[in-house]
């Protein structure tokens, strides 16, 4: 679609477009470089002196175990986050679009944890359940569970995962309730002539008309989890205990800035665009084209 | 509703009033906990109803600050993460709307090689190239700096490519209107784009004010000094370390507070926060 009017002057438009393409050069595409470059170089952490090794860096990084430590960290935390927030949001939506009355008290009420910040969530999450002074880690401990997420991988895990999710439904919420209420009442009606019940025409009717947007936010909660929760991590855990919590943005930053691995954490920055760049290609791709029956 | 079902309807409401409740508790917990003694919490006798000490906690936390950053009163990291917010939020929107203004009532040379290079930032999160854009900002000398927190982060693609659909819904005939009452493109620009575009306006900025305040991995590099600090930042640092001596009642408070302006805003203007959600995403 290219509009006809325009206005004609030659120099007007550069300057209009000029500050956001300094910043996108100078903040994106120069460090972006910078990273690939970075990539096939070995250097010592003071900067002194490096080499071209070609992809030694990238190898150095494949065949490093904590990196696919982190890889499957990274693959379990961020499809638990995503099934667990999918599904409840699915369901208080399916709910709120069920009642008469007060669905739309029911959203508001719903919809503010998208405003707080994932580290904040996290922080939320630690105070209920920090081993001595919160009311559920005391309760546990009381029940005869051994809970101590500093301690313990596996409940590291489970707390990092369960207070991202927790801040996902809202913004999932939002999504599948607006799919809902596109849902034309007349195809319902039909199948309810003919004779579907309720559950019947959920999962034959409304699922699959709601599956464009569940493929959606699949995706999306794919890219939170990997990237925004960083906040979460680093706030809760840290990685650890051990690199049970390490996830990959968390061990770019780790190796980078703390542990000083220059090349190391530039060819991880190098593989992670990639998984960006792929999720985005899909997410135009089958988004657009719409994920029907 | 097809059939009249009070029963499922029930339950309906049930469920909504279960979810909310799981999904409020934890910040009712950290609420009760901040209006407390300290020294009950760091037991772990936090009591489910709130306590006395209400303001003597929030005064300490924005006056005063807690000993394990070192004294660094909360009103100043409020203010610094208002500040970030407000010039990102301000910031994207200013930048992105020009050059989509450019891109869509203009024809010049490399106008869809330019953008193209703002649609491709989509792809490159600040999260992925941590240590070079550090050290650009670093020779830039911008670190500890509101310059240094903010303008990593304002180039949208997203808000580009939503002001630019906009703008190609805007009638050719109201730009020829405007041509032959002899308004040139600024003018255009001022008196008709920006008042057409205000409820888009508005639903970017909650977006992206949200998104400004809550901003982790960027002011984590680059503040060293605690006066620039986030209250996001602050809350690790106070937590970090958690022990006997943690002063929790002013934590807890410093935790509400680093929520309120967010959330609030998001309640407040809830009609223009969903819009914005989903008018991003397209």
């Amino acid at each position: 679609m290219e509009r006809r009017a325009i206005f004609g002057n030659r120099v007007l438009p550069y300057a209009l477009v000029a500050p956001q393409l300094v910043i996108t050069v100078l903040f994106f595409f120069w460090p972006a470089f910078q990273a690939v470059h970075q990539s096939v170089l070995l250097e010592d952490p003071f900067g002194l002196s490096s080499r071209f090794v070609w992809f030694e860096n990238f190898e150095a990084v494949l065949g490093d175990e904590f990196y696919l430590n982190s890889l499957g960290v990274t693959a379990l935390f961020s499809l638990s986050v995503a099934a667990l927030s999918l599904g409840i949001a699915l369901l208080l939506a399916v709910q709120a679009n069920n009642v008469i009355r007060g669905s739309h008290t029911y959203r508001t009420l719903l919809i503010w944890p998208y405003a707080v910040a994932p580290a904040v969530a996290g922080v939320l999450w630690l105070f209920m359940f920090h081993p001595s002074i919160g009311l559920l880690g005391q309760g546990l401990r009381a029940l005869g569970v051994d809970w101590n997420y500093l301690l313990d991988g596996p409940q590291a895990l489970l707390l990092v995962i369960l207070a991202s999710a927790w801040k996902q439904i809202s913004y999932n919420f939002i999504f599948f309730l607006a799919g809902l209420q596109s849902i034309p009442k007349s195809l319902i009606e039909a199948a309810a002539i003919d004779g579907a019940s309720p559950r019947h025409r959920f999962w034959t009717v409304v699922f699959p008309l709601l599956s464009p947007t569940a493929f959606f936010l699949l995706v999306v909660n794919i890219v939170y989890a990997f990237f925004d929760t960083f906040g979460v991590i680093h706030a809760v855990t840290g990685g650890g205990p051990g690199k049970a919590t390490e996830i990959l943005v968390y061990k770019v930053y780790y190796d980078g800035m703390i542990a000083l691995d220059l090349g190391g954490s530039a060819a991880q920055s190098v593989i992670l665009m990639a998984i960006v760049i792929g999720l985005t290609v899909v997410q135009f791709r089958y988004v657009e084209k719409k994920v029907h029956y | 509703m097809v059939e009249n079902r009070p029963i499922a309807r029930l339950l309906a409401h049930l469920f909504l009033i279960i979810g909310v409740i799981v999904v409020a508790f934890p910040v009712y917990y950290t609420f009760v906990a901040s209006t407390q003694d300290s020294r009950p919490i760091a037991n772990g006798e936090v009591s489910l109803l709130p306590g006395e000490r209400l303001i003597a906690n929030y005064g300490v936390a924005i006056d005063v600050g807690v000993a394990k950053t070192s004294g660094q009163p909360v009103g100043r990291m409020l203010f610094n993460s208002l500040v970030v917010a407000l010039l990102i939020a301000v910031g994207k929107i200013v930048i992105s709307l020009l050059s989509a203004y450019a891109v869509v009532f203009f024809r010049f040379p490399l106008r869809l090689v330019f953008f193209w290079m703002i649609f491709i930032t989509l792809m490159l999160p600040v999260e992925v190239r941590i240590l070079p854009t550090y050290k650009v900002v670093s020779d830039l000398g911008m670190l500890d700096s509101f310059g240094g927190l903010t303008l990593p982060l304002i180039a949208s693609a997203t808000a580009t490519l939503l002001f630019r659909q906009f703008f190609m819904t805007i009638p050719d005939e109201l730009v020829e209107a405007a041509k032959i009452d002899g308004a040139g493109p600024l003018r255009f620009l001022r008196d008709m784009v920006i008042p057409l575009s205000t409820t888009n306006i508005a639903a970017l900025f909650v977006i992206l004010f949200i998104y400004g305040w809550n901003q982790y991995l960027w002011p984590l590099l680059v503040t060293t000094s605690g006066s620039m600090e986030t209250v996001i930042i602050g809350i690790k640092r106070m937590i970090a370390g958690a022990d006997a001596r943690t002063e929790w009642g002013a934590v807890m408070a410093t935790t509400m507070l680093a929520m309120l302006p967010p959330v609030a805003v998001v309640v407040l203007m809830q009609r223009w926060f969903v819009k914005g959600l989903v008018d991003s995403e397209k």
